[in-house]
């Protein structure tokens, strides 16, 4: 995998630095707010002491290293847009099968592996079946879903529920805990906004209030949606017009992570206790905000495109501390 | 008396950029409504605005390789999401902005 700083379209900037927290008082970490991101065949968490890291399993050999294991690790993959075969990439079958063997050369299979959205690239039936059979191969069993925009196409979500939603609520939010994490999944793109911004309703933020209410602080919190909870670039509809009301109902948590993908590219941010990261795409990289007339598909070099693929994989370790650091020792 | 009708694209992937479609009243018997065409390129319409005389017939193209649909400001019309090269078209029977 190459990685070039400042590099031309169809290279991911390497960020200048990670954001470290060593603090473990977990008290003013206010004013981290530089994003980064890093190039990635996706990416692996490991939770440590409540904290969540997030790995490029391209690195593999560096996370092994640094003892990237614990009580919880899981995959998360996303957009892998099954029907796509523009330029950008026209075997998005071979990309995603490459992540499922990443998945399953990690030295542990995963507890299980979130997919946050544009499983299909056109609401398909076929599309969602041939991501439903390749997931068969991956070593994790278990797989969360939420939709992307892509998957609620022409029939209001009927579909991707009817397929996905079984135990869920309103369009497709639901959570449930695993190895005392509490997880969220939420769903964003059913009313886009102008501009392409998504959106939660009241209805879910109601349920999301309700939902955290109970838990105490110190549990560690992952909430997973497709468009991205923080805003990215609005000018491109990267971004969710309520996120901020959904945000103040996790303030009082000591370590909040939110995962996304939509953007097709690794990105991260720390704002207090809340650690956002954007996942790559399984199938084709888009622009670096702002950098091109549009978001559509990079078309990259063959030889470059799967090091702009990824999944991400998270590990967490039950700790003393149950606090938002971010330590991820990837670039 | 022109009433208002804003004709908004909404992309499918992340964005919404507009084409003002403005039908006016045609006097009678103007000649046989017309065709007007309108790309998607770029998560954007081109031409972004027209007048056109009512009765008019407006054809999207979508010319990315992003799926995108065509939504009415007032929600009157809705294409269904549109691939690459697929076409919508929409008559416009009514004066309005």
């Amino acid at each position: 995998m190459k990685e070039t700083k400042h590099g031309k379209p169809g290279e991911i900037e390497v960020a200048d630095q990670i954001l470290h927290d060593h603090n473990h008082d977990g008290i003013d970490r206010r004013g981290f707010l530089k994003c980064m991101a890093w190039a990635g065949t996706g990416a692996f968490c490991v939770i440590k002491g409540g904290v969540l890291s997030s790995y490029s399993l391209g690195r593999i050999s560096e996370f092994e290293k640094h003892a990237a294991t614990g009580e919880l690790t899981f995959v998360q993959i996303s957009d892998s847009h099954m029907g796509f075969d523009k330029a950008a990439n026209p075997d998005v079958v071979s990309t995603f099968k490459a992540a499922v063997d990443k998945i399953n050369a990690l030295p542990a299979p995963p507890a299980f592996i979130l997919h946050t959205g544009d499983i299909s690239h056109l609401s398909k039936p076929e599309e969602f079946d041939t991501v439903d059979q390749l997931l068969k191969a991956a070593s994790a069993k278990d797989v969360f879903f939420v939709p992307g925009e892509h998957d609620v196409l022409n029939d209001d979500g009927k579909q991707y529920l009817e397929r996905y939603g079984k135990a869920t609520q309103g369009a497709g939010w639901y959570s449930f805990d695993n190895k005392g994490v509490h997880f969220v999944g939420l769903v964003n793109v059913m009313n886009l906004k102008a501009g392409g911004l998504g959106s939660l309703g009241v209805e879910q933020l109601e349920w999301l209030e309700k939902d955290v209410k109970h838990l105490s602080k110190s549990t560690p919190i992952v909430v997973f949606a497709h468009i991205p909870l923080w805003s990215v670039y609005p000018e491109w509809g990267w971004g969710t017009d309520d996120s901020g009301q959904a945000l103040s109902y996790l303030k009082r948590f000591g370590s909040v992570t939110v995962l996304n993908g939509h953007i097709h590219q690794t990105m991260q941010k720390v704002e207090g206790n809340i650690t956002f990261h954007t996942a790559s795409s399984t199938a084709f990289p888009q622009p670096k905000p702002g950098q091109g007339p549009s978001p559509g598909p990079l078309k990259v070099p063959a030889d470059q495109l799967r090091a702009l693929l990824g999944i991400t994989d998270v590990n967490f370790v039950q700790g003393r501390h149950a606090l938002g650091l971010t330590d991820s020792d990837l670039v | 008396m022109k009433n208002k009708l804003l004709v908004f694209g909404a992309t499918v992937l992340a964005i919404a950029l507009g084409v003002g479609i403005r039908a006016y009243a045609a006097p009678a018997g103007a000649g046989t409504p017309s065709e007007v065409t309108v790309k998607i390129d770029n998560f954007s319409f081109s031409p972004a605005s027209i007048t056109v005389p009512v009765g008019t017939t407006v054809r999207w193209t979508n010319a990315d390789d992003i799926p995108h649909t065509v939504v009415s400001d007032d929600k009157s019309f809705k294409s269904k999401a549109l691939d690459t090269d697929e076409q919508f078209t929409y008559t416009f029977t009514k004066p309005g902005t």
